[in-house]
């Protein structure tokens, strides 16, 4: 199971909270963030591997991008 | 593509390329300590198109000017231009306006702040560490759900609007050209003496000014961000330009003979440091809450954000407010009303930070 958080329209710090929150919160394996400037793709990304996070970012179907977060 | 402006080198590259040419700007004419200050080049706007009337501090500066150009060069050429818009226009055109008052209190924004410091300015230190208040009083609203809600993608002209007044400005300042002596030509103002009547030449302030937006695009220069990521996630990404920008800018004002280290007669300075704090508290919560510092909102405006283009519009009529009506301090100390401002500029910041949070 994957959790998806939709920062879409958020502009940081926010996406960047929302993902933390959830790396400190939740338990799922993996987490999809949905963001839509470069720029909160770049620091959600930056954020979770500064986590110990495996991180992959690309654009996403329905606009905007998508960063995979997996727990190691 | 990597972007090499994004990693941790490329913002430390960008931040003294910043660093060196706002020294360098200040040798080739710009006012002291403030090769670059986006607060008061704003103001210095304001100015020129007559919103305030302060005869020093009248220039239309073409930094401002080349920063939003330059921005949006980069955003169309990465492919990362968004029209967007939205998120509480209105809030952000009020965090602009106290941004500004509060910078004028302190006399710089948070470049100028540092360059300042880079300068020898003793008093920036108060400014700096206000600042550095303001931004933490921020991340606590933040951690409290603090949000102005999404933006939404709209029309690409709404982006272009902000670019296409600055372009507007250039035109201005093209057909209205500063002549000697004279303290206006045609619709803009010029100041005879004052900060206002020292500027570097069209070209070299207009290019240096597109390069570094063009840069601060690329690499999401931000002061505001540096010390909000530090406090919030112990992030130093943007904190290694912004410190590699007083270090760049201190080492070319020593070899240029720039570096003057003291608290009295700094240029464009005043030394009451409890004002030159509170200015900045109220400034740099602004800039928190609005999500950038006045330097990163002129790039974002340039990528398409229209909700970053109306704090910049603020933070243009704040500076009319500020000197029309006694709140900008000068070299002799605050100002008639600046006390009164800082206080009622606090009070609206924490309005919005506590009324404006969603619960999860």
């Amino acid at each position: 199971m994957s959790k998806k958080i939709d920062a879409r329209g958020l502009s940081c710090p926010q996406p960047v909270l929302l993902t933390l929150e959830e790396l400190k919160r939740g338990d799922e394996k993996e987490i999809v963030v949905l963001v839509d400037t470069v720029t909160s793709r770049e620091n959600v990304m930056r954020a979770a591997s500064s986590k110990g996070c495996r991180v992959e970012g690309t654009e996403s179907e329905e606009g905007g991008y998508k960063v995979v977060i997996r727990r190691n | 593509m990597k972007n090499f402006f994004a990693t941790r080198w490329g913002i430390i590259s960008v931040g003294a390329f910043i660093g060196v040419f706002a020294a360098l700007l200040q040798k080739w004419g710009n006012p002291g300590n403030m090769g670059i200050c986006v607060a008061c080049f704003e103001r210095d706007i304001a100015g020129a198109v007559g919103l305030h009337r302060a005869a020093v501090v009248q220039y239309l500066r073409p930094e401002i000017i080349g920063f939003v150009i330059g921005a949006l060069i980069a955003a169309y050429l990465f492919k990362e231009f968004r029209p967007r818009a939205g998120s509480a226009p209105i809030v952000r055109f009020v965090l602009g306006v106290f941004a500004m008052i509060g910078a004028l209190v302190f006399l710089g924004c948070p470049w100028r702040a540092v360059l300042r410091l880079a300068g020898g300015d003793g008093n920036a230190i108060f400014g700096i560490l206000g600042l550095i208040g303001g931004v933490w009083i921020g991340t606590l609203f933040f951690k409290g759900g603090y949000n102005l809600g999404p933006t939404r993608s709209t029309y690409a002209s709404v982006g272009w609007l902000l670019p296409l007044v600055m372009a507007g400005f250039l035109a201005f300042r093209l057909i209205f050209p500063p002549i000697n002596e004279q303290a206006q030509n045609g619709i803009l103002f010029y100041s005879l003496k004052g900060p206002g009547s020292m500027f570097a030449p069209l070209s070299v302030s207009l290019g240096i000014g597109a390069v570094i937006g063009f840069l601060a695009q690329r690499s999401r220069f931000c002061t505001m961000g540096a010390i909000r990521d530090f406090i919030l996630f112990k992030q130093v990404h943007l904190l290694s330009g912004f410190v590699s920008l007083v270090i760049a800018a201190f080492i070319t004002n020593w070899i240029v003979g720039q570096f003057h280290p003291g608290f009295t007669g700094q240029p464009v300075a005043h030394t009451m440091s409890i004002w030159n704090f509170g200015g900045m508290v109220v400034a740099g919560l602004a800039f928190a809450l609005a999500g950038g510092c006045p330097g990163r909102q002129l790039f974002m405006a340039g990528e398409g954000d229209g909700d970053a283009a109306v704090f910049v519009l603020g933070m243009i009529v704040g500076a009319g407010f500020s000197h029309n009506f006694g709140l900008a301090s000068s070299p002799a100390g605050v100002g008639p009303h600046g006390i009164a401002a800082v206080i009622v500029g606090l009070a609206v910041c924490l309005f919005i930070g506590f009324t404006m949070r969603k619960k999860a």
